[in-house]
């Protein structure tokens, strides 16, 4: 559906985007995270077929972005960074106007239009100028306007940006709907919790390059070591983590917890509360450590600048250890 | 222009509707705003109405004084001046177009749609012109009704189709100029700013036609036309030319790198010496200076005369329209046969030359001084008229010569012996540094409207001037040493010995 091959683009003597290589398959979300100045929006750009790309190949659908851009165009529905909209339209007006440059005909226009701002709770603002929308509305209109002639490929440049918690839950939730067996979606965001509720995959891009991409289970094996799991005891730890360290890596203890790391908790776990019934220890909770895209993230980005990664442990940084 | 054919093709059917759609948007979108639709109304309407009334006056107060031919200059005047108010707005709409739109950041979804670049292009174009053009005409009417009603004068038909046309290719001129500048810019501060470079020549435009109106010479006026038609077809096929979907939205701002454009000027004005085959360590210090000067000849001034072969036969297929001109001109003025007396030229007739004020003097530093200052001040006039005027410059003197060689036949006098005497001894050296100079003087216009492939129109400009500089000082200003050499102490003597006593 979206393929890219050593994808780059240039300005002057500046790399924006640097041989990125990837591909999103139809039903897919991908998130693409990133630093400001990334190349994310770059990357968008030339996948919409704006930009023509300095090197490498792009291709929508099987049509190469610098040798049918057109047809690109046409395949793509693309949600700007900012909303864009012409203020003194109305909302029914604008959509249609959209759908008249897509070649739609005139009642597929007026029942896509509908349906789209009947799902966004849109459909009383519709026939008001846009100028009156809040920013929340005039968001929801740009995606409106990008799923309009119903392409097979959706970019997301930041969807949920200046949106209130509300809003932003109705553009995820509609943005979900969207999800289909026949359509691509590239969601550019740098809200982790969006990426992370919506997207199958992730690759995250810095300086122009692709540094890590798979799903979010894939990154946090490879880039946070095997799960982390923590032990509450209804008991002093002492003895206990030699117990346990003969099973699995003990990562930390504390007053009344352990927390190990072990790459098969299925098997591992069982084992683990088998040694402690067998020592009388009491076990209060054992639970997985929830790890965050956030710590996927910040270990991938800090490391590829070039400095120590630092130790990362439920979302906190921890020093001196 | 094989391109811009291409693209122009491309503009229809299916691909016409699509511009439309974008033409009618733009337009409501004009017409919902109440700043520009009320100083529209009030120019369409009440200006020339008042104008009618201002006429009328005027016609009974200069009648009363004998001069009913200023009231009779001022109606058609008038006329022209009620169309081309409304007409000024559409400068306005079209500094918006491109830049406006970067502003509000509603320009991306609109290149993310199919349309193409000349669709957009035109679109916003014809956007821009079509509301004012519209109020220009029901201006023009309700001035001509206003008149009729008071005075019961109606305009020639001829005189109505000339300015309802000269004010549609105004329109288009400052729309076109207008679009070019918006479509360039990183913010509609700096389209205002560069509007002036449309403003003032479109102010002197409007004089010369005033001027033309009180003259009564509507001949006149359709040359201006058709001048306006060729101005407005160069805007429109720069502005496809230079669109670049990269541009509008990749620059946030503009700079002005000097050290950039500086070294890409040093790196053009570079060439390679000519070693003449031999080692160059091998060669003494003294020689390194030759070989730079033997490549600048052997290499350079040969390629630089290669790329600009375009631009020099524009420029020799102009002085073949100068000479038809010429000949015309003296087919329709012919002078009395005794203005042309050659049986008494003398060598003294060429020593009274510098008498005559405006001509230089007659010597080598004279006439080599005054031929560089001419195609200096063409190549500087070709810059801010995309090679145009360098063109017409050079036409100029030749349309003189040849108006002079038919007069010289109508004077019983062999043509080809007059051009022989007169013009060729000199025009063999004078001729060709004019032709080559003015070639890339065109060059160095043209660029704007036609930068070199992957090139920006800055760096193509100064690759442009650097070719320019080396071959005018290799090889325009040697010939045009030579030439004015031979003009003063061999071409007297050969008009002498041909024709005087």
């Amino acid at each position: 559906m979206i393929e890219l091959r050593q994808l780059t683009k240039k300005f002057d003597d500046f790399t924006a985007v640097d041989r990125v290589t990837l591909s999103v398959s139809a039903g897919e979300i991908l998130a693409l995270l990133g630093p400001n100045g990334a190349g994310k929006t770059t990357t968008v750009r030339m996948l919409a077929a704006i930009l023509p790309p300095t090197s490498g190949y792009a291709a929508i659908d099987g049509y190469s972005v610098a040798e049918h851009p057109r047809e690109v165009r046409r395949r793509v529905g693309l949600l700007t960074e900012h909303p864009g909209l012409y203020l003194r339209m109305r909302g029914d007006n604008y959509l249609d106007f959209f759908g008249r440059l897509m070649s739609m005909g005139p009642d597929e226009r007026h029942r896509r239009a509908r349906s789209l701002l009947d799902q966004f709770n849109m459909l009383e603002a519709m026939d008001r100028r846009m100028g009156t929308y809040s920013k929340g509305m005039r968001q929801k209109m740009a995606l409106a306007r990008a799923m309009l002639h119903d392409p097979s490929v959706l970019l997301l440049d930041e969807p949920t940006s200046a949106m209130d918690p509300h809003s932003a839950k109705l553009v995820r939730d509609a943005i979900l709907s969207l999800r289909h067996h026949r359509r691509a979606i590239v969601i550019c965001t740098h809200n982790l919790a969006v990426a992370e509720s919506l997207a199958d995959r992730i690759a995250i891009i810095q300086r122009g390059q692709i540094i890590a991409q798979g799903t979010l289970p894939d990154l946090q094996r490879r880039l946070l070591g095997p799960p982390l799991m923590e032990l509450q005891l209804g008991s002093e730890v002492d003895g206990t983590v030699d117990l346990i360290s003969d099973l699995a890596h003990v990562e930390g203890q504390g007053d009344g917890w352990v927390r190990y790391s072990t790459p098969e908790p299925e098997a591992t776990n069982p084992r683990v509360l088998q040694a402690l019934a067998a020592r009388d220890v009491p076990v209060v909770t054992l639970s997985s450590v929830k790890r965050t895209l956030e710590e996927v993230y910040l270990r991938v980005v800090e490391s590829a600048e070039g400095g120590e990664p630092p130790r990362i442990v439920d979302g906190n940084v921890i020093e001196g250890e | 222009m094989a391109a811009i054919g291409e693209r122009m093709r491309n503009v229809s059917g299916e691909s016409f509707r699509l511009m439309l759609v974008l033409v009618r948007r733009e337009i409501r979108d004009t017409l919902r705003d109440w700043r520009m639709v009320v100083p529209i109304l009030i120019l369409t309407l009440l200006f020339p109405a008042l104008m009618s009334f201002v006429a009328d006056m005027a016609l009974d107060w200069v009648a009363r004084y004998g001069a009913s031919i200023v009231g009779d200059r001022l109606m058609p005047f008038l006329l022209m001046v009620v169309g081309f108010f409304p007409i000024s707005f559409s400068l306005v709409i079209a500094l918006e177009t491109f830049v406006g739109e970067k502003e509000r950041n509603s320009l991306e979804p609109l290149l993310a749609t199919p349309l193409s670049d000349s669709q957009l292009y035109i679109g916003k174009m014809l956007a821009a012109m079509i509301p004012p053009l519209l109020a220009a005409y029901m201006g023009i009417g309700v001035y001509v009704i206003g008149l009729y009603a008071f005075e019961g004068w109606s305009p020639p038909p001829q005189l109505l189709l000339l300015v309802l046309v000269l004010t549609t290719a105004e329109a288009l001129v400052m729309v076109s100029g207008a679009v070019v500048v918006s479509s360039q810019t990183t913010s509609a501060r700096a389209a205002n700013l560069l509007a002036s470079f449309i403003i003032i020549p479109v102010a002197f435009l409007m004089q010369g036609e005033a001027l033309i109106m009180f003259w009564a010479n509507y001949n006149v006026l359709w040359w201006i036309v058709l001048f306006l038609v060729v101005v407005d077809a160069v805007l429109i096929r720069m502005g496809i030319h230079l669109f670049n979907r990269e541009f509008l939205l990749g620059r946030q701002i503009d700079e002005f790198n000097v050290a950039f454009l500086w070294h890409t000027f040093r790196d053009r004005m570079r060439w390679r010496p000519w070693f003449f085959g031999r080692d160059p360590q091998a060669l003494p210090s003294w020689l390194r200076w030759v070989s730079a000067m033997g490549g600048l000849y052997r290499y350079q001034v040969p390629a630089i005369l290669r790329r600009s072969r375009l631009a020099v036969l524009t420029v020799v297929i102009g002085l073949v329209l100068s000479a038809v001109v010429g000949f015309s001109f003296a087919a329709d003025y012919r002078l009395p046969s005794q203005v042309l007396d050659l049986d008494h030229i003398s060598p003294d007739s060429f020593s009274d030359l510098p008498a005559v004020d405006w001509l230089p003097s007659f010597t080598v530093w004279g006439v080599l001084g005054n031929n560089i200052r001419a195609l200096l001040a063409a190549s500087l006039l070709a810059i801010f008229s995309f090679g145009t005027l360098a063109i017409a410059l050079l036409m100029a003197p030749m349309v003189i010569i040849f108006f002079f060689v038919l007069q010289a036949a109508y004077a019983g006098y062999s043509p080809l012996l007059f051009f022989a005497a007169f013009v060729l001894p000199h025009a063999v050296f004078e001729l060709p540094a004019a032709i080559i100079a003015t070639a890339l003087a065109v060059r160095l216009g043209a660029t704007f409207i036609s930068p070199p492939e992957g090139m920006t129109v800055g760096e193509g400009w100064l690759w442009a001037l650097a070719d320019f500089i080396k071959v005018f000082i290799a090889l325009v200003i040697p010939m045009l040493a030579l030439a004015a050499v031979v003009e003063v102490h061999v071409t007297p003597a050969v008009v002498v010995w041909a024709f005087g006593q």
